[in-house]
């Protein structure tokens, strides 16, 4: 084996192990010193795993992995067991068995029978991982499609179709009372008439164009041609837009950890 | 020492960006982790120093905020917590303030979640603001932590319908019966306005979807600042308003010290983030214009 890798590991053990003493030694004031060893121990693994999924930037490397594949495995732990504790614990098992509802020490609600179709569907989803009933799978797979289709439909007519289309049917003049009285209250304020004026042609002309920019039975040329480019103008600037709110969520992830490593481990900073 | 910090790293980063800008247009290649580099110097520079500046509010934001202003003591509001230590950073602040605000007005608050990993974060939440800065709120009767339940949109499809049938008890087990704060609540229709926060699936959407449209029930969104743009379409007629990110956040903050005095010496975190924010917008736009001069010069000398 190089001898390289086995100096790093050597290193980043050894400085774990120094952030583990230094951080146990400044726990608050009242608590035990097992609670302190804890406490100092679970911050500098924090810091430890920070520093892991960081260090992918400069290049992959086993630090990183084990960060990754710890963090995939606790997920799926931790959705698994909080959804035994809330959902079977707290909704099923009072409704299908007054035994199991003692065993878990939860009240028992009344038995009913339809409730035994879920954890049913549950098992036969699970039958996906025989290789001889594995078809049994699709009835439990249909179910969930079908009431997720039939959930969805209604919901997503209304709210993202028809909802929308009553949203974009703005008036272009708001509150009009005449060209006077337009410059006489003249204002750039975010909330006043010629904002809302301007935004709401901006609304109307966009989707129109964007619409038509997406219409492909007629040759993009003449007014239609730029009202096409229009439209395409008005999706980069909406691309734009979701590219500068996704660099300000990775920079607020990004300032999230570093005030943790400054703050809490290192004690550089105040929270 | 602060200022002197600050002129320091702006120096630096600055000086390093000119630098960079030179070296590319002699024809070289920047490596990508120069980039991660001056983008980690200029964030962590302005964490040190506490870089800060003045939030203006915007009529989207506030109007999130008249709305819970406008409400009558003892109103029922619904807080969502949808979302994990991931989007933390951003949401948790919104989370915070929506809490602080709606206690200081005297609104009855209802804190669940439909993502498992929310139920830490909404029980943190409870710790450090409802018990420590409101110690009279009384459990029950101000507040009620309903916890989290599986099954996405299932739950909020029963939720609109009949709160008992999803949450026949609350976190601790205690039957929504014996609970005074449910009382006058059979479904989500009951409440006068639902606050979601999150930026995944389910989350904000799904509420103007399932619980918004359906129930006719006011709905403004604490969003992750990657899904911001899609739910900005929704407002003003399905979300009465909404918070885009951390600057969304810092903004209802920079609301609640205006216009509470009492809340000037609470943390305030999407505010002190502002600072290494804009610092790191700064130097992202400074690589993205070096990026286009290198790129103009290159072509024109293509063409030569």
């Amino acid at each position: 084996m190089r001898k390289g890798p086995i100096i790093i590991t050597a290193a980043v053990a050894l400085f774990f192990v120094i952030s583990w003493i230094i951080k146990s030694g400044g726990a608050p004031e009242g608590s035990s010193s097992y609670d302190a060893i804890a406490e100092g121990f679970w911050l500098t693994f924090a810091a430890f795993l920070t520093l892991a999924i960081l260090s992918f930037l400069y290049k992959d490397n086993p630090f990183y992995k084990f960060a990754e594949h710890l963090y995939v495995g606790v997920s799926a732990a931790y959705w698994m067991s909080l959804g035994f504790w809330t959902t079977l614990v707290a909704n099923l098992f009072p409704r299908i068995s007054m035994t199991l509802s003692e065993w878990f020490q939860v009240e028992f609600i009344s038995y009913q029978y339809h409730f035994w179709v879920p954890p049913i569907l549950g098992v036969l989803l699970l039958m996906r991982l025989s290789p001889k009933g594995g078809w049994l799978s699709r009835w439990a797979l249909a179910f969930i499609v079908g009431t997720t289709a039939g959930l969805n439909l209604p919901r997503f007519l209304r709210s993202d179709f028809i909802e929308q289309i009553s949203s974009t049917m703005l008036p272009i003049l708001v509150n009009w009372q005449g060209f006077g009285d337009f410059f006489t209250n003249f204002s750039l304020s975010a909330s006043g008439q010629f904002v809302s004026i301007v935004s709401n042609f901006l609304v109307v002309l966009g989707v129109l164009c964007g619409i038509i920019y997406f219409f492909f039975s007629k040759e993009h040329k003449g007014a239609f041609g730029a009202a096409s480019r229009f439209g395409i103008w008005v999706l980069m600037v909406t691309f734009g837009a979701s590219f500068g709110y996704t660099v300000m969520g990775r920079i607020s992830l990004l300032v999230g950890r570093l005030t943790f490593l400054l703050d809490d481990w290192l004690g550089i900073i105040s929270g | 020492m602060t200022n002197i910090g600050v002129i320091i790293s702006m120096v630096f980063i600055f000086g390093g960006l000119l630098a960079i800008m030179i070296y590319s247009l002699r024809g070289k290649d920047i490596d990508r982790r120069i980039i991660f580099l001056f983008v980690f110097i200029s964030v962590a520079t302005s964490v040190i120093f506490n870089v800060e500046f003045k939030e203006y509010p915007t009529v989207i934001v506030k109007k999130v905020f008249d709305k819970i202003e406008s409400l009558p003591p003892g109103s029922k509001v619904l807080i969502s917590f949808d979302f994990d230590p991931a989007m933390k950073p951003e949401v948790f602040p919104m989370a915070n303030a929506f809490v602080r605000h709606c206690l200081v007005k005297g609104h009855k608050i209802y804190l669940m979640t439909i993502w498992a990993t929310g139920q830490a974060l909404m029980n943190e939440t409870v710790e450090t603001v409802i018990k420590e800065e409101f110690p009279d709120a009384v459990y029950g009767e101000d507040y009620v932590t309903l916890g989290f339940k599986a099954g996405g949109v299932g739950v909020l499809n029963v939720i609109i319908t009949d709160f008992r049938k999803m949450y026949p008890t609350d976190e601790h087990g205690t039957s929504l019966d014996s609970i005074p704060l449910f009382a006058e609540v059979k479904s989500a229709k009951d409440l006068d306005l639902v606050l979601p926060i999150g930026g995944g699936q389910p989350g904000p959407k799904e509420w103007i979807l399932f619980i918004g449209d359906p129930g006719d029930v006011p709905i403004a969104p604490g969003l992750a600042a990657v899904v911001a743009p899609l739910i900005y379409p929704y407002y003003p007629k399905q979300a009465i308003g909404l918070l885009g990110g951390v600057k969304g956040a810092a903004e209802y903050e920079s609301l609640l010290r205006q216009v509470y005095p009492q809340f000037q010496d609470v943390p305030a975190p999407a505010l002190r983030m502002m600072g290494p924010q804009t610092m790191a917008h700064i130097v992202i736009m400074a690589f993205i214009v070096i990026g286009n001069i290198t790129y103009f010069r290159s072509r024109r000398r293509g063409a030569e």
